[in-house]
């Protein structure tokens, strides 16, 4: 600590007792990197011992630094607790400082953490209420999501339209390269896997049917609200959560404008709004896909398999994809904000919250996605 | 000091002297962090150099210098302390990397380390659950882990109360004494400059240079500068 001396004369330690005097003597080299005596004997000669007085004394301490002062730190604290008191005064003037810096502020034992047990019981208890919580607190948000909404709509919300625009465009044109990447490669890979079955029974035609009614009614809805909950979801987490721990939504809200407002429903419409038209367009690269394997591999003329493919799609197949696509980016939108607005204050937390929207987001499309399965089929859709 | 082609500060040119607490001072904006953000090295100067003794720091390789950076203690502005660790991990991980020591010897010193500062049982902690005066303190905690020779505080007393910011104070003057390390703090705050500073520089954003240096209570009665007098005296002409 104050003059570092990495090697020296090896430390010791020796320690007497008589007339409830515990007198200790130590020497060498007290410092990192060398091995040093360890309290225990001397704790426990103090504390079998209980002498009234424990002197320390130094006999050619040729260096020290914090190991030291932890050494002495423990023995003081054996001391103090079995009545006795330490006298330092014959250590260096340094040591003895930080002995009384370490101290002067007596611990607060009711913030010691550790040791404190939990049963399982316990456990699930916690984690029961705080779900129910949690649970509520979710309703609350939809709850002032939905408020929110009717005021944008009677056009009393407060929000910037500059900042809605900008949402729309990154949430619509900005994501045009990733949703045409992901969509092609599942329209040519839906158009590999219906060609191996078909193939074998003469039916590589059907390729075409396949492709269209996979990709329009549900893959490239599916697909597009991940990849904008990985996109979007994730970054309106993360940016709330920045400006939550930043605490500008606090400013926002003792400015008297809502967070849900100003926020939460520019990115949610912007969500809501885009989601369905990025998937029109992902249903055409989706079928141009299939159409691409069709022709090179599978030997189907382009003119044929787009002539299939427009006798298997019907309006109300396109529409029910596109539904699905408009509630995606609802849950997406609302699963992003949710987290980004409840995130912890720190680096950590919106980390957290950025996880959990894109968590949340996907078990979201998906639980919706089996819903809206057996939901249309059930009513003929 | 620049950034691309904008000069910030030029002909900057001191010496802090081993055992000094050391003040750099200077108005909102005058680059006081950003100097301390040259001096250890997570900027790099447009020209001239920064010497730890006869140590080239701005020229060392890298090697030499991370090493010469487990020499250095710095406080950040906000504390600086990981949010994802307790106060314990945030103070023992420079020890798990740069030492030999057991985690037994590792949890006495970073027991010892809080109990320094005041905080002695907040172990377990993370850094938002606790507050911005103990951030601040246990960021010295962490600054302190591996018993440096020099310490750079950042704005020890923004934020803090007046009792607290004294507190602190109190403490770097402790430190110094028993530790024998050199310190460097950046503040405006003229009670701080007062009570703990030995040796200072005086930044001025208007001429873009330092316009004074010295002991700052020496500075408060005989500077014949008036920029530094006005803000030495709290903007009242001496």
């Amino acid at each position: 600590m104050s003059q570092p001396v990495p090697a020296g004369p090896h430390p010791t330690l020796r320690f007497t007792q008589t007339d409830g005097q515990l007198t200790a003597s130590l020497s060498g080299s007290w410092v990192t990197g060398q091995s040093l005596p360890t309290p225990e004997g001397l704790v426990s000669g103090i504390v079998q011992g209980r002498p009234e007085r424990v002197v320390i004394e130094v006999d050619d301490l040729s260096g020290w630094d914090s190991r030291l002062i932890g050494f002495l730190d423990q023995v003081g604290r054996a001391a103090r607790q079995v009545g006795a008191t330490p006298d330092w005064s014959g250590l260096p003037g340094g040591v003895q400082r930080l002995l009384a810096l370490a101290s002067a502020v007596p611990e607060r034992t009711d913030a010691r953490r550790d040791g404190i047990q939990t049963t399982t019981l316990e456990a699930v208890g916690r984690r029961t209420i705080s779900a129910t919580h949690r649970g509520g607190d979710a309703l609350a948000f939809l709850g002032e999501v939905i408020l929110g909404f009717g005021r944008f709509f009677r056009g009393k919300a407060r929000y910037r339209p500059t900042d809605l625009w900008l949402l729309f465009q990154e949430a619509g044109m900005g994501a045009l390269g990733v949703v045409s990447l992901i969509n092609i490669l599942i329209g040519m890979i839906l158009a590999f896997v219906g060609a191996s079955q078909l193939q074998a029974y003469g039916a590589s035609i059907y390729v075409a049917d396949l492709v269209a009614i996979a990709v329009v009614r549900d893959m490239a809805a599916i697909m597009t609200a991940i990849v904008m909950s990985g996109r979007s979801g994730a970054a309106y987490a993360a940016a709330l959560g920045t400006m939550n721990s930043n605490q500008e939504i606090d400013a926002l809200r003792t400015l008297g404008i809502s967070p849900i407002e100003f926020l939460v429903i520019p990115r949610v419409l912007a969500l809501t709004l885009m989601l369905p038209l990025l998937t029109i367009y992902a249903d055409v690269v989706g079928i141009i896909g299939g159409a691409f394997v069709a022709d090179t591999m599978l030997g189907t003329s382009l003119k044929l398999y787009l002539q299939q493919t427009w006798s298997a799609l019907s309006p109300k197949l396109l529409l029910g994809g596109l539904f699905k696509a408009t509630t995606y980016g609802l849950l997406v939108g609302l699963a992003g904000t949710y987290q980004g607005l409840r995130s912890g204050r720190s680096a950590a937390g919106v980390g957290d919250a950025t996880t959990r929207a894109v968590v949340a987001s996907i078990i979201l499309i998906i639980s919706a996605a089996g819903a809206y399965a057996v939901l249309f089929y059930a009513f003929g859709w | 000091m620049a950034f691309g082609s904008y000069v910030l500060m030029r002909d900057l040119t001191f010496d802090v002297n081993r055992g000094d607490v050391f003040v750099i001072m200077g108005g909102s904006g005058s680059g006081k962090s950003t100097l301390l953000r040259h001096m250890i090295g997570l900027l790099e100067p447009a020209a001239g150099s920064i010497w730890y003794g006869d140590v080239n720091f701005t020229a060392a390789d890298p090697g030499e210098r991370e090493r010469f950076l487990r020499r250095i203690g710095i406080l950040y502005q906000t504390g600086g302390l990981w949010s994802s660790m307790t106060l314990a991990e945030n103070i023992a991980l420079p020890l798990q990397e740069f030492t030999d020591l057991s985690k037994r010897e590792i949890s006495e010193l970073v027991s010892l380390k809080l109990a320094l500062v005041g905080l002695r049982g907040f172990e377990e902690y993370y850094p938002s659950e606790i507050s911005g005066g103990m951030q601040k303190r246990a960021g010295l905690a962490r600054a302190m882990a591996l018993d440096p020779e020099f310490l750079f505080f950042d704005e020890p007393s923004a934020g803090l109360d007046p009792i607290s910011s004294r507190r602190l104070d109190d403490l770097i003057l402790e430190l110094r004494e028993s530790l024998g390390a050199t310190i460097v703090v950046v503040t405006h705050e003229l009670d701080s400059i007062f009570t703990i500073g030995t040796n200072s520089v005086f930044l001025d954003p208007e001429s873009r240079t330092m316009i004074a240096s010295g002991p700052p209570t020496a500075l408060r009665d005989h500077s014949q500068d008036p920029r530094v007098r006005r803000f030495l005296h709290r903007g009242e002409e001496a």
